[in-house]
């Protein structure tokens, strides 16, 4: 079991299993989101009180599940970096931060075309629950430009860690804000019995996974180039351009 | 047609579908140039090195 | 600047942002919560009278009135214990009808009107077919009719 960690975390052989992992993420990401789309769009039933707006949900609740999603594996990366140093941990924050930032700006995009016509209002200033997201965001934006303000990356690395543990105390806000105050937005659908039929459930299931398939793809295809930035210097990233066959 | 049309809120449903496919296409896309310009200079740097050699 | 001024000065301001952050955050829900006035409340007489507040309640079945012609509106909302009257004009979300649940922003005009400028509805975490909603006998406008009417309950200010 420790080898294989030990072997996960070696930079040759992770830059190269990322490579072979990537289609295993994507293929099966690709057909959930397609099947969840087009079954979300066109054959589950209307909402009896939203009608054909709440399709939206297809789209917003998995944004916005990746958008906490990719902030706790930013936080868990950086810890996991601090406490026992491994490279690669702080690798996968650097790599998770843009995608992050694209769910939440999705999440919260998508939040807003949904309440102009079924709330009434595109933005409401001071709701818990958007308020938190929109915060998530300038997190995001913080997190990268921290990173890019340091060139050192083992400084970068650690000061970039301190201020994602930090910020996880907004996710948990995110998470029970509509619990916690009264917010416009509604409480918790997916994890609670009862909540959805079962036929507009299991395409938001759908949406759910193949987003976090995808979403683990373009994660992979990120921490590559992460490793291989971070590695240019050794003799394993100069072997590997030399090789006749190259290593993109 | 009509299923397009969404009862009204097709406006809506329609644009949140197609900025999720867009922001993720941008994004993924943005991820491979930057790979492939990283692994260029690298390539660069070291081709240039191992000619001096 | 040297870079170690550089860092420290980009570790100083994630700090000060994410204090402004949370700052922020606070005073807002600070907000949301100091001027959200309970109907009961507001028909005891306990609402800031200076300044605009927030009620919220389920909008009471058989109660929308509409102004011929224009977008002139009078309803009830109810928390379940107590009615209030709102007035209010202009344009509303697709949502809003009897028995949903509303927010609505604005003063109280005397003890027992108040004037809205803005009007949002909200909705629960329940999504179902219309035809399953029928045959649970959930239909919208059937949750606030046993609740017409001022219960007993309700003391006035």
């Amino acid at each position: 079991m420790w080898k294989f960690f030990h072997q996960m975390a070696s930079p040759p052989y992770f830059y190269r299993l990322a490579a072979t992992l990537i289609p295993w993420f994507a293929i099966p990401g690709l057909i959930l989101i397609a099947y969840g789309a087009y079954a979300g769009l066109f054959l589950v039933s209307m909402d009896y009180q939203q009608g054909d707006a709440f399709r939206i949900i297809y789209v917003h609740v998995p944004s916005a599940y990746l958008s906490m999603m990719a902030y706790m594996m930013m936080a868990v990366g950086g810890g996991i970096g601090l406490i026992w140093r491994l490279k690669l941990a702080h690798a996968v924050g650097a790599a998770a931060a843009p995608l992050g930032a694209a769910f939440t700006f999705l999440a919260l995009v998508t939040g807003s075309i949904w309440g102009r016509p079924m709330w009434g209002t595109w933005w409401e200033w001071g709701d818990p629950r958007l308020t938190s997201e929109l915060i998530l965001l300038f997190l995001y934006f913080g997190y990268m430009a921290l990173r890019s303000s340091i060139d050192d990356t083992a400084k970068a690395d650690k000061a970039s860690a301190v201020l994602a543990l930090v910020g996880v105390v907004n996710v948990v806000i995110v998470h029970f804000s509509v619990e916690w105050w009264s917010s416009l937005h509604q409480g918790q659908t997916v994890f609670k019995k009862g909540t959805m039929d079962a036929d507009m459930r299991i395409p938001l299931f759908a949406m759910l996974i193949g987003f976090s398939f995808v979403f683990g793809a373009m994660l992979l295809r990120r921490l590559r180039t992460e490793v291989l930035f971070r590695e240019r210097r050794t003799r394993w990233v100069r072997e590997l351009v030399l090789s006749p066959e190259g290593g993109k | 047609m009509e299923a397009l049309a969404m009862g009204g809120y097709g406006a809506y449903v329609w644009s949140c579908f197609g900025l999720a496919f867009i922001v993720t296409v941008v994004i993924e896309w943005r991820g491979r140039v930057r790979h492939n310009e990283i692994y260029r200079d690298i390539e660069v740097r070291i081709k240039a090195l191992e000619e001096r050699e | 600047m040297k870079p170690r001024q550089q860092r420290m000065l980009a570790v100083g301001l994630a700090v000060v942002g994410v204090a402004v952050a949370a700052g922020l955050t606070l005073r807002a829900f600070e907000e949301n919560m100091m001027f959200f006035v309970e109907i009961s409340d507001v028909i005891a007489g306990e609402y800031p009278s200076e300044r605009n507040f927030r009620i919220g309640g389920l909008v009471v079945a058989d109660s929308i009135q509409r102004e011929e012609g224009s977008l002139d509106l009078r309803f009830s909302v109810t928390d379940t214990r107590c009615e209030l009257d709102v007035s209010y004009t202009g344009v509303l979300p697709d949502l809003f009808r009897e028995g949903q649940g509303v927010v609505a922003h604005g003063r109280m005009a005397d003890n027992d009107l108040f004037i809205a400028d803005k009007i949002l509805a909200k909705h629960d975490e329940n999504y179902m077919a219309p035809e399953v909603a029928e045959s649970l006998g959930k239909h919208v406008q059937d949750q606030t009719a046993s609740l017409g009417g001022r219960s007993s309950e309700c003391e006035t200010g």
